[in-house]
């Protein structure tokens, strides 16, 4: 089996590096301009002048040798396989950075006049319209950020409809127990009591136990589908009837779309508010953490809820609105994360409609390929055994041990492979959520499964010893680093 | 397979054979039988009506032209400001923000593989504090507005009480997007007035409308007129004596000249670090700031903490991880201190390695530039006729108000830009009337810019 070893570089910190008088960028300067301004620094009141700023000292070299080395300690989906549940890490476009660096995209100002900036707002208009299609939705806004405001937009316009149609003493929301944390948390953010939907023993939220949580105080419910166990919520419809039968309202978390593209819409299943996670089905990339796009869309009724601004068309004009009667309100400033939307626009042109069904076709053999690689005594599935993964597949570590599912993964981080998502869902015992998206050729996917299946082994003998091995740095003590006096360095 | 036959580039098993094998693997005989699980009545039984996809050269060209039609830098010139600033970016930010280890890479779950992207993050955090004056910095929110949102949600929190007073010289985009955040918790807001003539908060004013049922007073600095308000240090005392917290939103760049929020005891420090090395991006993604002074906030701050410690097997080996993550949505779920997951790292990175190419003496040197220049610009302009400039008497950093005797901004503003100058963004709704706009000034703008703005301001009148 090939093993790697990452780098290491025993990087000392930027302020270990600087040394007084070295400066690693020149900054414009008109002599004739300055010739003017004696001492600039004096056109500041003098109660509020800086004397100057504690910031390093290095050249320009340094710096990149700095963060060069640093980017050689961080894996990432160029380097190899990063099967994480829930997060989608498929091949992000080289051809999708090369286009939004173009001038037309970085170098736009968000208050420059409409008609200066046609080009771009004609090509967020064209998302929309695709984002419609795919979903079965009647509008979107491009604005919020990411899934999560995607997700606090989406129960913040249940909220304003429903007391704007004299329903305003509904405040809980259903989220069932396999759903991502950010659902409750939003659902808080927003005013809502969360009310918890236990899922069955195959995995799926059954309508019976949602119509049994329903009362005249149900404001909605929010859904994953397929759910974070990877498996279709064939109940879906008749979940959306029983809320709406209540009174509420259906909020689709689109996290997981990667698995029905071309193949099932949410608006086609009932559901009234949508958010999608540009950044997971339509390859942009995680840039470590962050930034994403979060798109909510919404059926006719709730058309003017929609957080502004969101782009019209009159004529051959395109424009940003902000004049919605009902609007929520804006929950970021300016236009949204634009260079994102076009990233994820570009992912759509290349693909297109047959290509995208294939996507989810695609990815979804993969996610079920590679469960039926792994050896079922040592990963045995949590839920629902007999039934086809969608996205994902999410299986127990067989283990007498607590933490065997961290040891796995920090087994797998030896191969040159990230860990799937582990502990998650939180309905799962010793859970990992493997992701491998429609990016991974087979070979990889064998690959996988195989040092799965070694680890778990080894970890069974006893032969595995303390993992990660090859990684820059061996296992870390992450309860030492939560204090709060280790959150930065002072010098 | 619905594609034709032939391979795609970002499809490696689309191939019969790959597919076939594949199937009897995962035991199915059919694609279309994986997703037999889909109920009859919720599948799409038509093709989406997207258009077919297309060669990277075919989009490529096509996508290019479309962009090619906006009017922006380097075949325009742009002096708007607002929150979304034109600076230099370095090219060595450029290379760093493109290495495929850090934009292709995501949240550092696994540490022992993430120590490029924790150490950059921390770096960030460390390098944040010092510019700030702050204790703890988070490695990132969405941006300025979203900041200030939940900025003013964690007043009310900490503070158990349901009044936030807004500044109301503060950008309109960060006052609405408080406005939304903080409804849901029934927070009310009150906009605190200020000086006609100075632009500067109306001291008399948030005297006023202090009192003990304050969670919070927001206000930027400089403000959206582009003023410094010079009595920060006296407005953030009242804040304290009346028992809320100062929140105060920062252009980071400003504070190469002007004191850090920390020296004038604010609480919370937010602000919009896209002037660190990240394109404007028209509007996005850029990089929300978010620090506080009392390191007992930290715990009930938003957003990732990155902290340092060392590996379990030697302790002499450094190591950074994911810290206080109890607060945070994936454990505590509702009772999370805020929903956010997906943040702006690489832009955090961005900022990083910017603040630290600038360094100490070059980040000194940029606000000088920018200073100059800008005073240049204000003087340049107030020799037109009909023109005040500044409109304000408060003293300025980059951005400055420009008032019109006889013209309509709005009208100004569409005029300059069909003479290629993007500048003098209309202030009506401000309560500075209709006939005064916003001009921003950086150290791009060469003597030669600021003189053509001139004559096209001129000219435009």
């Amino acid at each position: 089996m090939k093993k790697f070893t990452q780098a290491f570089w025993d990087e000392p910190l930027l302020k270990e590096l600087s040394r007084p008088g070295r400066v690693g960028m020149s900054v414009p300067n008109d002599v004739k301009i300055s010739a003017r301004f004696k001492d600039p620094g004096s056109l500041v009141p003098a109660s509020l002048r800086r004397s100057s700023v504690n910031l390093p000292e290095l050249s320009e070299l340094q710096v990149l040798r700095h963060f060069n080395r640093l980017s050689q300690m961080n894996f990432s989906v160029e380097l190899g396989m990063y099967p994480l549940g829930s997060c989608t890490m498929k091949y992000n476009p080289k051809v999708s950075e090369m286009i939004s660096g173009s001038d037309g995209m970085k170098n736009a100002h968000p208050l420059q006049p409409e008609d200066t900036v046609q080009g771009l707002l004609s090509i967020f208009y064209e998302l929309e319209r695709y984002l419609k299609e795919l979903t079965g939705m009647h509008r979107f806004s491009l604005s919020t950020a990411a899934g999560a405001q995607g997700e606090l937009a989406g129960v913040l316009m249940i909220r304003k409809y429903l007391r704007d149609h004299g329903q305003g003493k509904r405040d809980e929301i259903l989220v069932p127990d396999s759903a991502h944390g950010t659902n409750p948390a939003s659902a808080a953010m927003a005013g809502f009591q969360v009310v918890k939907v236990a899922s069955d023993p195959s995995g799926q939220v059954r309508a019976s136990a949602v119509r049994e949580l329903c009362s005249d105080r149900t404001a909605g419910m929010m859904f994953t589908v397929p759910n974070t166990l990877g498996l279709f919520e064939s109940e879906v419809a008749d979940v959306c009837s029983a809320v709406h039968a209540a009174g509420g309202l259906m909020y689709y978390d689109g996290a997981n779309m990667n698995a029905l593209l071309g193949r099932a819409r949410p608006g086609d299943m009932g559901f009234d508010v949508v958010h999608l996670n540009l950044h997971k089905t339509f390859a942009t990339p995680h840039g470590g953490g962050g930034p994403g796009a979060g798109p909510v869309g919404v059926t006719r009724k709730l058309t003017q809820y929609l957080p502004v601004p969101v782009v019209s068309k009159a004529k051959d004009a395109y424009s940003l609105d902000y004049d919605l009667k009902h609007t929520i309100g804006p929950l970021k400033g300016f236009v949204g994360n634009s260079a994102v939307l076009l990233r994820a626009y570009v992912y759509i042109r290349l693909l297109g409609a047959s290509g995208l069904a294939d996507v989810s076709s695609l990815a979804v053999l993969a996610a079920n390929y590679l469960w039926k690689s792994l050896d079922p005594e040592a990963f045995p599935a949590s839920h629902g055994k007999d039934l086809h993964r969608k996205h994902e597949a999410v299986v127990s570590v067989k283990s007498e041990l607590p933490g065997s599912a961290l040891t796995i993964a920090k087994g797998i981080l030896d191969y040159g492979m990230h860990a799937p998502t582990i502990y998650f869902p939180l309905i799962v015992h010793e859970a990992l959520m493997i992701e491998p998206t429609e990016s991974e050729p087979l070979e990889m996917l064998d690959e996988y499964a195989a040092a799965l299946n070694e680890i778990y082994k080894e970890m069974r003998q006893g032969t595995l010893g303390s993992v990660p091995k090859n990684t820059s740095v061996g296992k870390i003590d992450e309860v030492k680093a939560s204090h709060p006096m280790t959150l930065r360095v002072h010098w | 397979m619905q594609a034709s036959h032939e391979g795609h580039p970002l499809l490696p098993n689309l191939d019969e054979s790959l597919v076939s094998k594949m199937l009897e693997k995962a035991g199915a005989s059919s694609i279309d039988e994986l997703f037999s699980d889909i109920p009859p009545k919720v599948r799409l039984k038509r093709k989406l009506r997207l258009p077919e996809g297309a060669s990277e050269y075919e989009i490529r060209r096509e996508v290019q032209a479309r962009l090619g039609r906006n009017r922006t830098p380097p075949g325009t010139l742009c002096f708007l400001g607002g929150g979304v600033w034109p600076h230099y970016i370095p090219a060595a930010v450029e290379s760093i923000t493109s290495r495929q280890e850090f934009y292709t890479s995501y949240t550092p779950y696994q540490p022992e593989v993430s120590q490029g992207m924790l150490q950059a993050l921390f770096e960030y955090q460390s390098l944040m504090c010092d510019l700030l004056g702050m204790e703890v910095c988070n490695s990132s929110l969405y941006d300025w507005a979203s900041a200030a949102g939940e900025a003013v949600r964690m007043a009310g929190r900490v503070t158990g009480r349901r009044k936030a007073l807004i500044a109301s010289n503060s950008g309109s985009q960060r006052l609405a997007v408080i406005r939304t955040y903080t409804e849901p918790m029934g927070m009310e807001l009150e906009a605190v007035s200020f000086d006609r003539s100075r632009g500067t908060v109306d001291l008399s004013d948030l005297e006023h409308k202090l009192s003990d049922d304050i969670a919070c007073l927001y206000v930027e600095n400089p403000n959206f007129f582009g003023v410094i308000e010079e009595e920060i240090p006296r407005i953030v005392k009242k804040v304290h004596g009346a028992g809320g917290l100062a929140v105060v939103g920062v252009d980071p760049i400003s504070l190469s000249l002007i004191k850090e929020p920390g020296a004038y005891e604010a609480d919370v420090a937010v602000g919009e670090g896209q002037p660190l090395g990240i394109p404007m991006n028209y509007g996005g993604p850029h990089l929300g700031i978010f620090a506080v002074k009392d390191i007992k906030l930290a715990r009930s701050m938003p957003g990732r903490l990155i902290g340092i410690t060392n590996a379990v097997a030697d302790p002499s080996r450094k190591a950074f991880a994911m810290v206080l993550q109890a607060r945070e949505q994936h454990i505590r779920r509702e009772a999370a201190t805020s929903n956010v997951c997906t943040n702006q790292s690489l832009m955090a990175v961005a900022a990083a390695s910017y603040l630290s190419l600038l360094g100490k003496e070059g980040y000194r040197k940029l606000g000088e530039t920018i200073i100059s220049n800008s005073h240049y610009a204000a003087k340049l302009l107030s020799r037109i006729d009909g023109v005040r400039s500044p409109h304000f008497g408060g003293a300025f950093f980059k951005e400055f108000t420009v008032s019109y005797r006889k013209s309509k901004a709005d009208l100004v503003y569409r005029r300059l830009a069909k003479k290629g100058v993007l500048a003098g963004y209309p202030l009506s709704g401000y309560g500075v009337g209709a006939q005064a706009g916003l001009f921003c000034v950086t150290e791009v703008h060469t003597r030669e810019d600021i003189e053509a703005l001139s004559a096209a301001l001129e000219e435009a009148l």
